[in-house]
């Protein structure tokens, strides 16, 4: 629809867009529709996920690691150490005060050495360079084995959390893994030896063929040829024709290219879509149901509640990770900066919400539908403001004034929709279907 | 000498900002408490409820610049604050009526009301952005300083200047009322009381003959007065700008569940342990170093635990380790 109101440039993008926020919902919707587990803390998980695409895909720079590897690497060395110590103490003494003090001892006092040790090879890092690199870069591999990265780093990130938090009531949960999305998102802005930080990290490789290269190759040029040649045979002159031609081209060139992302990222989510469907209905799934509709008596029949939970916080947030890297991929830059909980937190458990909990489809369709409104929220917008105020002269200022907050009106979209949703079908457009065989 | 310099220097970069933010974020904090203890539900659109007071606020105060109203040395804010509280709570009202007492007497689960807040949050947020629009304001008219930096080294012949901002005296003697009136109402009074039995056992409550619906819109008045003189004291120290309100609650959020949550006296003090703990840890030492210990002795770096850019992670860290070890806060609130 966009695609002929628009352009199909656009109508890509947002699609590429959706199937990514599908993943993601996808990923919230196991914990929640699965678990009954509330995760706020998917903006932190994008994040990692996108790290991870930085720190495969970008080429190591050398004179950085010669700069300051070592330092930073004795560091990495000693936060292993302290780790050992700690598990040590947790395992060799018994539980008394003297422990507790002692290990929070151990870790102040790692976290300064860490400071004193780390400083000089950080400062060194980041002066090589500081407008181009002043980090240390990544292994200069293919960005797609970055999905897979994105999903390990989310994935023990989810460990250490839910290790932590996972005890926790629902609400208290949720707070929690919003507070500490919010420390790893300062982490990674502030950090800037090993992300850039804030000075974003951009010209990213990419899985699919550039624009340019394409423009040069001469058996797309024949494909938009062949494709078009209808409107082409049209035009008589042959200079003009050419023309016309390298027009098409180099629109073509942009719609192949995101063509081949949406190809990329529809594999992703039909994998996905196949692996959660098999896993609702296996006895896995019903399992999970099962302690999350009840969790005393799942417990009761012997299934271990707090290990499945974390098991699924970190399936869960596996996935949140691979929509992260995947959405690098597709921008093709790091901007740390743009993470920010009210489009990559809030706006997913709309999704998830709207979709219909604990139904992959619904998930989809969820992602589908709230990204599409997400996007088009101001020009729709626009089009209700004109006609309603169709008899206001343009100077009005209410009317001016109306015009120039358009692109607010999404968060009122978004917020309006989902109360309507919590409130006249609250399992959501797609419910959750249960199966008694 | 150099020690009475040190002395005023941590008075004038750490003390006396971190008691002004702490009020802040105190006030929002016990907001926060109130409506978890008596409503039972984390409200997420707190930064926005109260960035919807300020915005009030801000309308009025235009209005009375226009008119030539104005208070002299104090900001004319003050004078728009009633108004823009009664705005807030008829604001709070509609919403409880539309959207909260629906999920209220289905007894809803309250994850379900934090997700119907986030619904609130959104909604909020695009009112007050369509409105007032998503830039910076400054509101603040009046005597900015009550001691100037300058001012205070000529009297005092010191080297280091104490600056008091008119703001920050403002906004710790208000919070300093409005918290004794508050906990007056609630010890005191039996309206207050009978919140308290609320609060503490519905059922019980209910059958000693109180009225919800008069403690649900009681709690939403004093919510709305906390949330928009929070939410103009905050603005008229900084500046009012939608976004950062948003980002605001979550330092509230920590405060509020450091200090108990259910427990109104522990929000208060769970405040200033939040701002305390977040200028203490993020504040360069150097200077302060360089004034007590003799000159061979002096410190080459910053002497900076955190940098700044950690700031809100402090706060959050700290809540973590809360929730680990204590989770019902450090005064004693709901058990989780």
């Amino acid at each position: 629809m966009v695609g002929i109101f628009q352009s199909w440039n656009i109508a890509l993008s947002i699609f590429n867009l959706c199937l990514i926020s599908a993943v993601m919902t996808m990923g919230a919707n196991i914990q929640w529709g699965y678990a009954g587990l509330i995760n706020f803390g998917i903006m932190g998980y994008t994040a990692l996920g996108g790290l991870a695409a930085v720190l495969i895909s970008v080429d190591p720079v050398q004179e950085a690691w010669s700069a300051g590897g070592f330092d930073i690497l004795m560091s990495l060395w000693l936060i292993v150490v302290m780790v050992l110590v700690i598990r040590f103490i947790l395992k060799r003494f018994k539980k008394s005060k003297i422990r507790t003090y002692s290990i929070a001892a151990i870790i102040i006092s790692g976290i300064l050495l860490i400071r004193f040790s780390a400083e000089p090879g950080i400062e060194a890092i980041e002066a090589v360079d500081p407008a181009k690199t002043g980090f240390l870069g990544g292994f200069g591999l293919p960005i797609i084995f970055s999905w897979i990265v994105g999903a390990l780093f989310a994935g023990g990130l989810a460990f250490i959390v839910g290790k932590v938090a996972l005890g926790l009531r629902a609400d208290y949960l949720a707070i929690a893994t919003l507070l500490i999305s919010e420390i790893v998102i300062a982490i990674i802005k502030h950090e800037d030896w090993l992300t850039r930080g804030v000075k974003n990290v951009i010209g990213l490789k990419r899985p699919a063929p550039y624009e340019v290269d394409l423009q040069t190759t001469d058996w797309f040029i024949e494909l938009v040829e062949k494709f078009n040649s209808g409107k082409l045979g049209l035009i008589e002159n042959l200079a003009d024709r050419q023309a016309a031609l390298n027009q098409l081209v180099i629109e073509g060139s942009s719609v192949f290219v995101k063509l081949c992302y949406s190809g990329l990222f529809l594999i992703v989510v039909i994998i996905l879509l196949i692996l959660t469907q098999k896993a609702l209905y296996s006895p896995w799934g019903r399992m999970m149901r099962a302690i999350r509709d009840n969790e005393e008596a799942a417990n009761a029949m012997g299934k271990n509640v707090v290990k499945q939970h974390l098991l699924i916080f970190i399936l869960g947030s596996a996935i949140v990770g691979i929509a992260g890297a995947m959405l690098v991929t597709q921008d093709g830059l790091f901007t740390p900066g743009s993470y920010r909980p009210m489009r990559y937190t809030f706006l997913i458990w709309v999704m998830v919400i709207v979709g219909g909990s604990g139904n992959n489809f619904g998930a989809i369709l969820g992602g589908f539908v709230v990204w599409f409104l997400w996007i088009e929220a101001a020009p729709i917008s626009l089009f209700l403001i004109n006609f309603f105020t169709a008899g206001i002269p343009e100077t009005n200022a209410l009317k001016a004034h109306l015009i120039e907050s358009v692109p607010y009106f999404r968060f009122l979209m978004m917020g309006l929709g989902l109360l309507f949703i919590m409130r006249y079908r609250p399992k959501g457009i797609l419910p959750e279907k249960i199966e008694i065989k | 000498m150099d020690f009475v310099n040190a002395i005023i220097l941590l008075l004038n970069y750490i003390f006396i900002p971190a008691l002004t933010y702490g009020s802040q974020l105190a006030l929002g904090a016990i907001f926060v408490t109130l409506i978890y203890g008596i409503l039972r539900f984390a409200n997420f659109a707190t930064g926005d409820m109260m960035s919807f007071g300020t915005m009030m606020t801000i309308l009025f105060t235009w209005y009375f610049q226009s008119l030539g109203v104005s208070l002299g040395v104090l900001p004319t804010a003050l004078l728009a604050i009633p108004f823009g509280i009664i705005f807030m709570i008829l604001y709070m009202l509609l919403i409880d009526k539309f959207v909260f007492k629906y999920y209220r007497h289905q007894k809803s689960p309250p994850v379900q009301f934090a997700m119907v807040s986030i619904g609130v949050m959104f909604v909020t947020q695009a009112v007050v952005r369509i409105i007032i629009g998503p830039g910076d304001r400054r509101f603040f008219d009046g005597e900015k300083f009550i001691i100037k930096a300058r001012e205070f080294k000529e009297m005092t012949g010191l080297n280091e200047g104490l600056a008091l901002k008119s703001t920050q005296v403002l906004t710790i003697f208000v919070t300093i009322v409005l918290v004794s009136l508050l906990f007056w109402f609630l010890n005191k009074t039996k309206t207050g009381k009978s919140m308290k039995a609320y609060s503490d056992n519905e059922d019980l409550a209910l059958l000693s003959g109180i009225d919800p619906k008069k403690i649900v819109l009681v709690t939403w008045v004093i919510a709305g007065i906390l949330a928009t003189i929070g939410g103009a004291l905050y603005g008229l120290d900084k500046s009012f700008k939608p976004f950062t309100y948003f980002n605001n609650m979550l330092p509230i959020f920590a405060a509020a569940i450091v200090g108990g949550i259910g427990n109104p006296f522990g929000a208060f003090l769970g405040g200033y342990v939040i701002a305390f703990s977040e200028i203490l840890l993020t504040y360069a030492y150097k200077k302060f170093f360089m004034y007590i210990l003799p000159e061979s002795m002096e410190p080459n770096s910053l002497v900076q635990l955190l940098s700044t850019d950690y700031k809100f992670a402090v706060s959050f860290s700290i809540l973590v380790i809360v929730l680990i070890y204590r989770p019902s806060g450090i005064f004693k609130g709901k058990v989780l």
